[in-house]
């Protein structure tokens, strides 16, 4: 069949639309031409985080120039809901307000200056109740948004009581901003008979065609999502979309204009939900050599205001809480606090970087406790033989972080660099260095078992061009690419063979947010199975027509072999045409084996775990708290990659994203609920300047023991956790100037207030 | 609301229209003169997304008023090459060198890099990189875009 020594899977091929974008030619949404009857969109916005309405008076709103129409929750057909789960999330307020910026009612303008000018005009009467906005309000008030979960395998407390020595503290970690550079965006249009299409910038197309036909009360079929590409979307566009694709299609159905919702991005970033803060408490027993005995963990997170994804994202917390490592006897509590703030939503890693920080500072913590190498301590703790079951029950089969990790030890010099750096430190009084590896091992698969599944929709024309479509979206992650490369190669053709289109519930329904790092893993089989059965399809037309075994059939260098004959594609795709042979076929994948029981948090809901290294090198300002992040060397595991240079793209991008979560990313609410840090000019994401000088990648060699698509593995979410080695590596430059008080308390992020703060503690001999 | 009248050269060709006075030069391009290149990304002269070059010097169109153009020479990053099939070098280099994901930003750091080509003396490859900081990336680790400038910087050598 296809010819395996033809590359195009797993060769640096460039992004489909590479040339596009730097022509300025590649569409966003925004982009689409405006017609004249085009009206755009604002929400007027509740200036409490919890009250009831009392009155909402919108004269003035609806008298504003250029004011076509104003709506509110009373002008819903359907359901006033845009949450992904629970039903919680009202397009517009109804009754109430539970958030700080919730949309109360949504104004349609003959300009978007005039929408968002009006939209100011709203004079609303509220009954103010006090808001529940800390971790402290919200556990004094048992306000969560489902019952703790608990996640636990034998006797933790026994364990810990018997331990030879042990230690507790406490983590607090702050939450992020997607800060997409596209914000978020939809231009609905009417189609006949009450039909809508939707352009939406998201993730989840299928999610917000569902959620748009239940709003105007009309079946999924009257309704088509479609999207090219987004301009970033790490997350913030698998729930979040919805709300501005339902607010246009809302003005569609009721003035039969075309409407067109895009954020502004103060608005955007008030309206949206960001990654969970999370504050841990640890205690821990452990032996001499710091192997822990026992642990118990609590996670806590606010939610905000609705359920939105939370419940998995904290089990996805509870889930990498064990990172690498093996914990014996351990209980990992995991609260869920509800808030008066915007819900808490998807972020790349999805719970799994707060849970993977929180077992890291507990291996520093016990580092510094005991006077040992941090990483001495890790390598003491990685799963292995007989100690290779996660603490929820499945097994660890293709433990490869103590090799990975071992060969970045050594390919990059840790103990040499760290000797060195001690060498640094001993002779500097006012800068200090740390040094510090970290792994990851992250879990790929949706763990709610129903979303592993994927549809593609596969043309070949006669004249032997290609035409791809799937239920996977593109956010700038390759994920085209990567899928037309596996197409093309099912054929035998080159790249230049295959076009991809835009993603439409109208050609693949029912799909699955591209989201937990699936996209690849999912799409680009479900796209070989629809190849697979064509390629039969005119293997069986030449081996019927050429006399030949089906099996003797070869699609290679853009030519077709049977028996004796030889001819290009294009020939043959003519010839089968005019034989009758269907060249049009769908392609569907589910990943198997998967089983989870979540009321006893035990089984196998991950397919493979994804596997990387990190070893970061900082040096910290012990005067201003300033620190520079001076190298990163990575190591990180992407199976047998589809595309080295996008997932190299994939896995330095995730590391900066990590690197500015844990450094200078900070969110600020103030106690009203209000988000002060709503625009780039406060909310600092990394620049050029902020990338370590030296930032070297290098891909791990090896296949996914598992019969992914051509044996490679999901690169999406992974790297972003490698940059704890950042955040371990800040703790040991701070824990520097005074080691024998153990671990510092810092907190993330470690902006330059924290590094001072954490520095007065250990000058003052606080132990972690 | 008073309309003014404003003209300048855009990427070789002479455009006109009436604007507000508060009109931005990013939403006078993209939405008057459907010249979608340059992005709105923040519209707080902070992300560089909509960066456009105004007489050669690279300017954030979503902080300069459309008026403020009259009668200047503007750039964007449609005026650098014929198309896609025909490449800027600096575009080309970017393409080459995996400088972008989900390009929303790239037309701001073609522009900027672009200006700083072409200013003289020449900047070096720490002098292009300082003045890159002021351009947001999201998805990239800015390494494909670190290597375009070493790329452009050992031209000249």
């Amino acid at each position: 069949m296809a010819d395996a020594s033809l590359s195009v899977v797993g060769a640096p091929l460039r992004h489909d639309s590479a040339h596009l974008h730097v022509a300025g030619q590649a569409r966003y949404i925004d982009d689409e031409p405006e017609t004249p009857d085009l009206l755009h969109l604002a929400f007027g916005t509740s200036t409490h985080a919890r009250a009831r309405i009392v009155a909402m008076d919108l004269d003035a709103v609806r008298a504003a120039p250029g004011v076509v129409a104003v709506y509110t929750a009373a002008d819903v057909p359907g359901a006033n809901d845009v949450s992904p789960v629970a039903g919680d999330d009202r397009l517009l307020a109804d009754g109430e307000v539970v958030w700080l910026g919730q949309p109360l009612f949504l104004v349609a303008a003959t300009s978007r200056r005039a929408a968002r000018q009006a939209a100011r005009l709203g004079r609303i009467d509220y009954d103010a109740q006090e808001p529940i906005l800390t971790v402290e309000q919200a556990r004094a008030a048992q306000s969560l948004i489902e019952p703790t979960q608990r996640m636990a395998r034998g006797d933790a407390v026994a364990a810990l009581a018997a331990a030879p020595h042990r230690l507790s503290g406490q983590l607090a970690m702050g939450g992020q901003d997607h800060f997409y550079l596209e914000g978020q965006i939809a231009l609905a249009r009417p189609l006949e008979d009450g039909q809508v299409h939707v352009l939406s910038s998201t993730q989840h197309p299928s999610e917000v065609q569902h959620l748009v036909a239940h709003m105007l009360g009309r079946s999924s079929a009257d309704v088509t999502v479609e999207v090219r590409r987004m301009g970033g979307a790490f997350g913030g566009k698998e729930s979040q979309a919805a709300l501005y694709a339902a607010a246009a299609a809302l003005v569609v159905h009721h003035t039969g204009r075309p409407a067109k919702f895009r954020a502004d991005r103060d608005d955007d970033m008030v309206q949206t939900g960001k990654r969970h803060d999370f504050v841990v408490d640890y205690e821990v027993g452990f032996d001499a050599e710091g192997r822990i005995a026992g642990l118990c963990l609590r996670l806590a997170s606010r939610c905000g205001a609705t359920v939105d994804l939370s419940p998995a994202i904290n089990d996805r917390a509870m889930f990498h809480a064990d990172n690498a490592y093996f914990l014996g006897d351990v209980e990992i509590v995991s609260e869920r606090l509800k808030t008066n703030m915007v819900s808490a939503t998807a972020f790349r890693g999805f719970g799994g970087p707060q849970g993977m920080l929180a077992i890291e500072r507990v291996m520093d913590a016990v580092a510094g406790h005991l006077g040992r190498d941090p990483l001495a301590v890790r390598v003491a703790n990685l799963y292995g033989p007989g100690r290779d079951v996660t603490p929820y029950g499945m097994v660890v089969a293709d433990n490869i972080a103590p090799d990975l990790i071992a060969r970045l030890r050594s390919d990059a010099r840790y103990d040499e660099r760290q000797a060195a750096v001690a060498r640094f430190n001993a002779e500097s009084a006012i800068l200090k260095k740390g040094l510090a590896l970290t792994p990851v091992k992250f879990g790929i698969s949706f763990t709610t078992t129903h979303l592993n599944q994927a549809g593609a929709l596969l043309h070949v024309y006669a004249d032997g061009s290609i035409q791809i479509n799937h239920g996977g979206t593109e956010m700038g992650q390759g994920l085209y690419t990567k899928v037309a490369q596996v197409v093309a190669q099912a054929f035998g053709v080159g790249l230049d063979q295959v076009r991809i289109t835009a993603t439409r519930t109208d050609k693949v329904p029912n799909t699955s947010a591209t989201a937990a790092s699936s996209g690849a893993d999912l799409n680009g089989m479900a796209a070989l199975d629809a190849a697979e059965t064509i390629r039969a399809r005119l293997a069986d037309f030449c081996a019927r027509t050429f006399g030949c075994e089906i099996d003797a059939v070869v699609f290679a260098g853009g030519e077709v072999q049977a028996g004796g004959e030889r001819m290009p594609w294009a020939t043959l795709c003519r010839r089968a045409h005019m034989a009758r042979i269907s060249l049009s076929a769908t392609g569907f994948y589910a990943t198997p084996d998967l089983h989870y029981d979540r009321a006893a948090h035990q089984g196998q809901p991950f397919y493979y775990f994804a596997y990387g290294a990190a070893l970061a090198e900082v040096v910290i300002d012990t005067l201003t708290g300033e620190h520079r992040v001076l190298a990163a060397d990575i190591l990180h595991d992407c199976g047998r990659s589809l595309n080295p240079a996008i997932d190299k793209g994939q896995i330095e991008g995730g590391f900066l994203q990590g690197q500015g979560w844990l450094t200078s990313e900070e969110l600020v609410w103030d106690a009203a609920g209000r988000l002060l840090t709503h625009a780039p000019s406060t909310y600092k994401i990394p620049t050029a300047n902020d990338r370590p000088d030296h930032l070297h990648v290098t891909l791990w060699d090896g296949a996914n023991h598992r019969p992914t698509i051509h044996r490679s593995k999901a690169v999406g979410e992974p790297p972003f956790m490698l940059a704890n080695a950042v955040f371990s590596a800040l703790g040991a430059a701070i824990a520097a100037t005074c080691p024998e008080a153990g671990w510092p308390m810092l907190d993330a992020p470690a902006t330059p207030e924290r590094i001072l703060a954490a520095l007065a503690r250990q000058r003052d001999g606080v132990r972690a | 609301m008073s309309l003014h009248f404003v003209e300048f050269e855009l990427n070789g060709c002479q455009i006109d229209g009436m604007v507000e006075a508060r009109r931005t030069l990013l939403d006078f391009l993209r939405c008057d003169v459907g010249c979608t290149g340059p992005h709105a990304g923040c519209e707080h002269g902070v992300c560089g997304a909509c960066t456009v070059l105004v007489e050669g010097q690279a300017v954030r169109s979503c902080l300069m008023l459309a008026v403020q153009a009259n009668g200047k020479t503007v750039e964007t990053v449609e005026g650098l090459s014929g198309g896609p099939k025909e490449l800027h070098p600096i575009q080309q280099l970017f393409r080459e060198e995996f400088a972008l994901q989900c390009g929303f930003c790239t037309p701001g750091f073609l522009m900027t890099l672009v200006a700083l080509d072409r200013s003289e003396p020449r900047p070096n490859a720490a002098e292009m990189r300082e003045a890159l900081s002021g351009h947001l990336c999201r998805c990239t680790g800015y390494q494909g875009v670190l290597r375009v400038i070493d790329r452009l910087t050992e031209d000249r050598k």
